[in-house]
Order: structure tokens, then sequence, then C-alpha cells
């Protein structure tokens, strides 16, 4: 296999990586209002993610780093396109992060309301925005011969590409509430997968209609594949959170989201940012990506040290594997 | 203002604001992890209350120095789109090898480290902050080898048909000379950064009577690391000096506002008039000081301005390759000023806390408490006076910051987003300080000791 296909694939392990692990991140931030009853019940929520939230958010910067070293061509024309959707994406995660780490600093109710709003905001933004930037790359934006974005903010904003977002935003919410049924227990275990069979009509409606959408215009036969796995994973969530099996559950909304940012990477290759412009140039692997010589390297450094990281991030999850009831958190802030 | 201006400003205030939490990231968890090691090896309670009072004012800066790091990544392709399609086959490479080895580790580590304390054995969660801190030094490691090579660009050619800079040597970028004499210079100054916090916090309480058997130590600690890092950061700014003579040596020269070569050069100290070389009213020298400091000699040579804009008038074509010399001038002068009156003062407090000894005057304290701030402005100044002394090339000698700007970004949209950051940033740096003046006078907390075994219906040691 070619050096540019493996950086392709992996640059899509990453974002599927990052899409089923902080989608129940986004998850959990978005339900905060919903889901929580009182103050004790919003903190319950936000330690179910506490401990790895941040590392999470690592397979974002790995992926936009992976971009840069692998395809400067797409990391240059995606970044500089997208310019004012990943402004407001990153004062959203700006303002997340530092909710999570500040909230419980002072104790007032209307320091933690504030950072509440940031946790909530910043949770919902992203989840969408991300969707509607997969959208667009996956239907192509006007890109000029030279490799530049010719469109506007507006441009971005077209029906297909919203329906991404929205398809993003609700798995991501499911993902999170299925999250929460299987870290959590007590009454908000039980309001959770509720709220998880509640959320899952839409979901199943935003992301069959997208995927849908997606093949029906691209027509591409693993794409099919993958969509159709998609699907049936998320019927099987609809099913696991119906029969209160949780972990089947969060499994099933996980293989979902992955197979998901599969079947949109497959349809896309061999373009990496496909144009709509006549005679503009669509971004493939093969001219947007580096030299074999520094793919060779980065093969290397990736081959080494992503088994390493794997093996302690998962080992993460099972320090904090245990479920938490509002009990545990304790009633003073340290 | 066009999209170029705007750019680089967006690139100094979001670069200088997040480094501002960056050092004492990696000073300070170094400080915190010393400390957990005394509290496992000895076991006595002073030591896990300083570890458990400290590593709070480590996570409020470490939150802050995480979320803007995130800024720093995206900004090479949103505002310099030019710059990162021509080195991104070289540049790209450390930046994405730091997340893969560095920001997993830190951040991941970090998490098990904060709410650990009662899931995880006394021993693993000792490594886990171990762990963490040498994640922020890997960081560290390959984010200045990627900015190295803007300085002083190895192991690349650059291939004319696709117009772009290609990696040829991966070996060579990160065993870059101008890298293995940076990394020491900073790492050492991130240390004496982590030290002047710990001794200026110290000695706020200190001058309050409260706390004594916590602060007294963690005083004295402190200004022990800013002594023995400022000696490290001398050292190394000093070979990185005669390195950096030898790379660029307009940079060099425009440290100095030294326009005609001259043998041997003095250094000034301070100068009054215009420094474009025509009108000194006043100057403060010392002989022979520049020609050691570049060259290891003090007999030896070293070249000016109007030398070298003549050579590299040769050399690249017509242009202007003279940084804005009252900056570079000013900013050299300040980093080691700033540097040089942290070490004063940490030499006064340990000279005037000797054998037990506590002074009741104000002014030591009132010096201490504001060495906080050298350090920082030290490191703001040094790496104004790297990246301005470098102008008017991004990658010296092949890639012009002219030529780096995004083509496609209209200035109406950088202006937003520079709005937007310089706007956001300041209204947190008021957060973060009102938390952190919080927190730094709560003083060290009554002890609770973890347990270590597991018990299901145990309220949870940490929680958000």
């Amino acid at each position: 296999m070619e050096l540019t296909t493996v950086w392709f694939a992996l640059i899509a392990v990453l974002w599927a990586g990052y899409f089923l692990l902080e989608g129940f991140d986004f998850g959990v931030g978005m339900l905060l209002p919903v889901l929580a009853r009182d103050e004790r019940e919003r903190r319950l929520l936000i330690n179910t993610i506490g401990p790895v939230w941040d590392g999470n958010e690592v397979w974002l910067l790995v992926a936009g780093g992976a971009t840069f070293a692998a395809f400067p061509e797409w990391y240059a024309t995606l970044f500089s396109g997208f310019y004012l959707p990943l402004l407001i994406i990153l004062v959203a995660l700006i303002l997340r992060g530092l909710a999570f780490e500040y909230r419980g600093k002072v104790d007032s109710p209307q320091w933690r309301r504030r950072w509440d709003l940031c946790i909530i905001a910043g949770s919902f933004v992203p989840a969408l925005l991300w969707g509607v930037a997969f959208g667009n790359i996956v239907r192509g934006v006007p890109i000029t011969a030279e490799h530049e974005y010719a469109g506007t903010f507006f441009t971005l904003l077209n029906p297909y590409a919203l329906l991404g977002g929205l398809t993003t935003l609700s798995l991501f919410a499911l993902h999170g509430a299925v999250f929460l049924a299987l870290k959590t227990d007590g009454d908000v275990r039980a309001r959770a997968g509720r709220l998880a069979f509640r959320l899952s009509l839409p979901a199943v409606l935003l992301a069959a209609s997208f995927l849908l959408w997606t093949q029906l215009t691209h027509d591409d036969a693993w794409g099919w594949a993958l969509s159709g796995a998609a699907a049936a994973a998320l019927i099987g969530a609809v099913v696991a959170a119906r029969a209160r099996r949780e972990g089947w559950a969060f499994l099933a909304t996980g293989a979902t989201l992955v197979l998901a940012v599969a079947a949109l990477f497959v349809t896309l290759f061999p373009d990496v940012m496909p144009t709509t412009l006549p005679g503009g140039d669509s971004l493939t692997v093969t001219n947007a990506s580096s030299t074999p010589y520094t793919l060779k390297v980065m093969t290397w450094v990736a081959v080494c040290f992503t088994p390493i990281v794997l093996g302690y991030q998962s080992w993460t999850y099972w320090v904090f594997r245990r479920r938490l009831r509002v009990e545990h958190i304790p009633a003073a802030h340290p | 203002m066009d999209a170029l201006d705007l750019a680089r400003w967006q690139f100094a205030i979001t670069t200088v604001y997040h480094f501002i939490f960056v050092p004492i990231t990696i000073g300070l968890s170094a400080l915190v992890a010393g400390l957990q090691t005394a509290w496992f090896r000895t076991g006595r309670p002073e030591y896990l209350r300083a570890t458990k009072f400290w590593g709070k004012l480590f996570l409020i800066n470490f939150a802050m120095g995480v979320v803007t790091g995130i800024v720093q990544e995206f900004q090479f392709g949103m505002n310099w789109s030019a710059y990162s399609r021509f080195v991104g086959d070289i540049f790209g490479a450390p930046l994405a090898i730091e997340g893969l080895l560095a920001f997993f580790l830190e951040s991941t580590f970090l998490g098990l480290w904060i709410f650990g304390w009662d899931r995880l054995p006394k021993r693993v969660h000792l490594a886990a902050i171990w762990l963490a801190s040498i994640g922020t030094m890997l960081s560290a490691y390959f984010i200045l080898a990627a900015n190295s090579w803007m300085q002083h660009p190895v192991g690349y050619t650059v291939n004319a048909e696709r117009g772009r800079a290609e990696l040829t040597d991966i070996v060579a970028v990160l065993t870059n000379s101008t890298t293995l004499v940076t990394f020491p210079h900073t790492v050492t100054a991130c240390f004496l950064t982590g030290g002047a916090f710990m001794l200026a916090v110290s000695a706020w309480h200190l001058r309050r009577g409260n706390q004594v058997d916590v602060f007294r130590p963690a005083l004295r600690l402190g200004a022990w690391v800013v002594l023995v890092a400022g000696v490290g950061v001398l050292v190394t700014g000093d070979l990185q000096a005669r390195v950096m003579t030898e790379q660029q040596p307009m940079k060099m020269a425009a440290a100095e506002a030294l326009y005609q070569t001259s043998e041997p050069a003095s250094f000034s100290i301070f100068t009054i008039g215009s420094l474009d070389g025509r009108e000194e009213v006043a100057s403060v020298r010392i002989p022979s000081l520049l020609s050691f400091m570049a060259t290891g000699s003090p007999g030896g040579s070293v070249e000016g301005i109007n030398d070298l804009q003549q050579l590299y008038s040769q050399r690249y074509g017509e242009g202007d390759y003279v940084p804005y010399v009252p900056v570079t001038y000013w900013s050299f002068r300040l980093m080691i000023g700033f540097g040089a009156l942290a070490m004063a003062v940490a030499v006064v407090a340990l000279w005037r806390t000797r054998k037990g000894r506590l002074p009741a005057g104000r002014w030591l304290w009132t010096a201490a408490v504001a060495t906080v701030a050298m350090p920082l402005l030290a490191n703001s100044f040094g790496w104004i006076f790297t990246e301005v002394g470098r102008q008017p090339w991004t990658v010296f000698g092949i890639f012009k910051t002219s030529q780096s700007v995004s083509p496609s970004v209209a200035a109406s949209t950088v202006a937003t987003s520079l709005v937007v950051f310089t706007l956001l940033y300041g209204a947190l740096a008021v957060v973060e300080l009102m938390l952190m003046l919080r927190y730094a006078r709560a003083g060290a907390p009554e002890i609770v000791v973890p347990h270590d075994e597991d018990d299901e219906d145990r309220p949870l040691a940490f929680a958000y």
C-alpha cells in the first residue's frame, strides 16, 4: 500500500478516535441542563468525564498535527478556508476546557451558572460544526487551481453540510446519554437510559438521511457498505438502550461513529478535499501529501508510539471504570 | 493594516500570552513532582500539604496553557497557509510527534494524577505526575526543534517545482545545533520561572507570618531553583549567543544596534539617542564584552548591520534585511536584565533567611513577591527578541514573512479573529489572576492523608 494511503487511513483513524472519545464528552456537556436536576447531579455528570476529557481532546490536536505533517496542502487549504468556523470552534473549546477546571473554584451559584453555560455552548457548538466541516469536505468546496479556498463563510452553510452538522450533534448527544447510563448509578442512570432511547429516534433519522444523501451523490461501493454497517450499529444501539444493556449500547454508538467516519473517508478517497470550481484543482492524497521520506519517518513514529498511547489511555479508563453516584460527589469543593 | 500585519499581531499576542503559562507549567510540574517524591520517601505531612497547595496553583495555570495551546496549532494553517504549504513537509513532523509523544502523555497522566489520589497505589500516583512533567519537557523539545528549524534550517532541500522545502534528514532536524542550545536555555528558564513563582507566593505568606512551617522551606527551595536554573540560563544563553552569531549574525548585530563591523566590539548596557548608529547622545559600555559574547574571545570581530545588509542584498537579492532594531536592542537587554534581577532577589532572599532567620523588614518580601513577574517578562522579551530578530524571514534565508500569510483570507477576517482573541484572552487573564490570587492566599490546606485501598462507597478524593 502507498504511504499516502496509509496516512489517509491514519488520519481517518484519528478523527474516528476523536469522535468516539470526545463525542461522549460533548454529549455529556450538552445534556447537562437536560439531565441534571441540581448542583450535585451536575457535578456528577461532569465528573464522569473529569479524568479523561483532556486526553480525549488530544486526538484532535494529533489529527491536526498529522494532517500538517502528512498532507500540508490539505492542512493549509482546510484551515485557511474554514477560517471562521474554526475560530468559533477554538473559542468554544477554550471556554469549555477552562469551565471544567474553574467552575468549582469559586463557591457562588452565579459563577457556576456562567461556567455551565460555557460547558453547554462549548459542547454544542463544536458538536454541530465538526459535522458541518466534514459535510463540506466530502461535498467539495470551491478550490482554485492554486489550492486556495475561493468561497465565503456562507458557502459552508449549505443544506447537505448542515444536515451533517445535525447528524454529529444528535449522534454525540445520544453517545453522551448512553455513556452516562453506563457510568452513573441510581436515579441519574435510569433517566440517562430513558433519554438515550428518546434521543435515538432523531439520531437514526438524521444519520440515515445524511449517509443516504452522501452515498446517493457519490455511490461508492465501500461507502455503501460502511454506511450500512453504521446504520446497523445505530439500530443495535437503539435496541440495546431499550433493553437497558448499557455496555452494549455504548459499544454500538461508538461503532456507529467510527463506521460513519470510515464511510465518509472511504467515500472521499482518493480526494482529500474535492473542488466544486470549474477549472479548480481537487486536493488528493497525491498532490496534497508530503514527500515519501517524511511519510516514512512519520510512519515509524506512529508504529512505535501509537500502541503505547493506546495502552495507557485504555488503562486510564480501566482505573476510572466504576460507576459514580451522587453520594460519591464530595459536598465541599476541594 | 493589511492581513499580513494583522496576522503578525495575532501571532505575537496569542504566542506571548500562551508562553506566560507554559514556563510555569514546565517549572512547577517538576517542583510538585519533587515535593510529592519527598512526601513519598519521608511520609512527612508538610510535604503532602506543599504538594497539594502548589499542585492546585499548577492546575489553575495548566488549564490556561492547554486551551491557549490549541490556538497555536490551528493558526499556522488559518493565518499562515502559504508558510504551511512551504514548510509542512518538515515543520509538520515535529508538531505531529509533539502531539503523539507529549500531549497524550501530559493530559492522560495529569488526569490520573488529579483524580487518582485514592484510586492508584502511592507509587503509581507519584509516577503519574512525573510522567506528566516529562511530557511537558518533551513537548518543549519538539516545538523548539520546529522553531529552531526556522532559525537555522537544516536537513532539507528546496524543491523549486513544488515550491516547497522538503525534508532530507530528520536526524539533522532533531539534532540541529540550534535546538541543542535552545532547549536547555528554554527549559532552565522555565525552571527559573517555576522557582520564582514559588519564591514569590511563599514571600507573600511569610511577610504575614502565615504557615511558616510550609512556606519557609518553600521560599528557600524556590530561591535555590532560581539560582541554580539561573546559572544554567546564563551558561546556555552564552552558548546560544555564539551559535546565533554564527548562524544569524544580523540578529546579534541588531541586538546591539552595531552598525559597523567592530574588532573588538563593546557591549552597550544603555544607550540614549537614536539606535540607528548615527546620533548617540550617551551610552554606558563595557569594552570587548560583545566580542566575548559573540565569539568567545575578547578581541573577536563582530559584523555590523551595514555590512550584513550589503552582504544579504548580494546573496538574497535587493531588499531590507534589517530587523526592527529598537525592539531587538531593548528586548535583548530586558531579557537579560529581568532574568538577572530575579537571580539577585533569590540570592538576597537566601542570605537573609539563612540558618532559620526570618527578616521582619518589608523590602525583601516586597521584592520577592515582585519576582514572580520578572522571569515572565524575561521569557517574553527573549522570544520577542529571537522572533523579531529573525525578520524579514520566517525561515531564515529561504522564506520571508511577507510570503507566509494566507492569500485567501481577507484582512477583515483576520481582524475579527484578532479582536476576538484579544478580548477573550484579556477577560480570561482577569479570571485566571483572580483565581490564582485567591488560591495562593488561601495557603496550604490541612491534610487529609489519601487512602490507597479501594472502597466503593467513599466519596471521591477529588471531584470537579
